[in-house]
């Protein structure tokens, strides 16, 4: 085990070398959640503008679902993945397990509520406001719906910045369907908990500064959209 | 103009027939009988609460009345346009507030900036076309809600207070825009306090009061002489109860 300084030492060496073993890591974690969140707005950007004005049945019900899914715990999403993916479950024929798209699915999973419950509560508060005025101009739903989104697009944009700030923290979930394989599904949650508890500290210490550099730039996107946002609003 | 012949009633663009509707327990219209003649321009009056704006809602087919009907024969969806008493604009530029208005419109695509253009002009809101629509003062954001309206050539133009707010120029401003529409042959319809603006505007006068009507009459007549104590006491400012 070295000393703290020298890891700190090694840790910065490894970032500024551009270590290969380390930007593999690095990248497939983008990789990773960038295309889980991708995902996750796909679905849960008309998933949530519907619960905020469609109208059909179950329609509070699923609201009510989809907010309680947004405090859900990685590691059940992971072992619920699993099940599905795993040699015995109904998708195992796939062969997905223990790879990147199995990963991308758990995260997708994870995601998914985050973006709809906010973009719900984005567009549900834009409709209260927007509402008679495009029903006197004969918007038809589909129109009142693309002009909602539209409108709500810097507020929508934290929604997803939210979806990957959680995604790119989360460790459980990867863990279990991505199995931590060297080269394979090693991403950098993953990576830091296991050379913390091998007792490599320079890779876990370059990986977890990374990490904290990517949170902080996610942090300041959220500020940027949130000013672009009331800008654009003047509100 | 002179009025040749006397017998033929005026043509109506709109009529309210015996409408009531309940809010919050009570009837805020109550058995309303209203009719827009199908040209000039009718100014309804009458103090706060008299359910003015909520007949221009039921006019413009945005609140069903609980009894009573709306008649009139505009079949297109936009032949009627509302501008609220507090006109909500959406979070882009004056321009592509207006661009949005035409697609819903279904103005097509190539034909949208030429008209847009025409609308800029009209409204003369050139200087401020780039601008956030929602940073606009409350004036300017009055006369890009009036020409968002008038993007679809209405053929009724129900107005809601549309100068409450402005300063003396930009109600010029407004009024100006009232008058061509009118002349364009469209009927407008406009709800105001300002006793000069009837004046200046009006054709017919409706005066409301707890959710009738109380008073309808030519504007010059109207100006000159109210019959009923209602508008008498409005229009000497004094409190109706
Ligand atoms: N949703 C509602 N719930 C309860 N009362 C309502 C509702 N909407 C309107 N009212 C009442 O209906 C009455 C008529 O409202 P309306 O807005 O038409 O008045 P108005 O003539 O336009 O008044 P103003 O000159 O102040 O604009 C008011 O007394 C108002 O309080
Ligand atoms: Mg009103």
């Amino acid at each position: 085990m070295q000393g703290f300084g020298d890891a700190f030492a090694a840790a910065f060496a490894l970032i500024v070398g551009f270590d290969a073993d380390l930007m593999e890591i690095v990248l497939l974690s983008l990789r990773v959640t960038l295309s889980a969140v991708a995902l996750a707005c796909i679905i849960g950007f008309p998933l949530g503008a519907a619960l905020a004005v469609g109208r059909f049945p179950f329609r509070t019900t699923l609201t009510v679902l989809i907010n309680a899914l947004m405090g859900l715990p990685p590691v059940v999403v992971g072992l619920g993945v699993y099940l599905m993916l795993s040699r015995a479950g109904p998708f195992g024929a796939l062969g997905l397990l223990y790879t990147p798209t199995a990963m991308i699915i758990a995260q997708t999973i994870l995601v998914t509520p985050i973006v709809a419950a906010l973009t719900r509560q984005i567009v549900a508060d834009l409709d209260t406001e927007y509402h008679e005025t495009l029903r006197s101009m004969g918007a038809g739903r589909a129109a009142r719906i693309g002009t909602l989104l539209w409108d709500g697009r810097f507020a929508l944009m934290t929604a997803a910045l939210a979806g990957l700030g959680r995604a790119l923290a989360e460790v459980g979930a990867v863990m279990i369907v991505g199995g931590n394989i060297d080269h394979v599904t090693r991403v950098m949650t993953t990576a830091i908990a296991l050379e913390t508890s091998k007792g490599e500290l320079a890779v876990a210490l370059g990986l977890g500064i990374i990490l904290m550099i990517l949170s902080i730039v996610i942090n300041a996107l959220l500020m940027g959209a949130r000013s672009a946002s009331e800008r654009a609003a003047y509100a | 103009m002179l009025r040749l012949v006397k017998s033929a009633p005026p043509p109506l663009a709109l009529r309210l027939d015996n409408i009531s509707l309940c809010r919050g327990g009570r009837m805020v219209v109550d058995s309303l009988d209203l009719d827009v003649p199908a040209q000039g321009i009718t100014a309804i009056m009458g103090p706060n609460g008299a359910g003015k704006s909520l007949s221009l809602r039921i006019m413009a087919g945005l609140v069903a009345p609980d009894r009573g009907a709306c008649r009139h024969d505009f079949t297109g969806k936009q032949d009627i346009a509302l501008v609220f008493q507090k006109p909500v604009l959406l979070r882009r530029t004056v321009r592509a507030n207006l661009a949005h208005a035409l697609a819903l419109y279904g103005v097509p695509r190539a034909r949208r900036k030429v008209r847009i253009a025409e609308l800029l002009e009209f409204g003369r809101l050139g200087p401020i076309a780039d601008s956030p629509a929602r940073a606009l003062s409350g004036g300017e954001q009055q006369r890009v809600a009036m020409v968002r309206a008038l993007a679809a050539k209405p053929k009724l133009l129900l107005l809601d207070e549309p100068t409450a707010s402005l300063d003396p120029q930009a109600t010029d401003a407004i009024e100006t825009l009232i008058r061509d529409t009118a002349a364009k042959g469209a009927a407008v319809v406009i709800v105001t306090h300002d006793r000069g603006q009837a004046t200046r505007l009006a054709d017919h006068v409706r005066f409301m009061h707890k959710g009738t009507l109380v008073e309808a009459a030519p504007a010059s007549d109207f100006m000159l002489a109210q019959k009923s104590p209602e508008a008498q006491a409005y229009l000497a400012g004094k409190l109706l109860l």
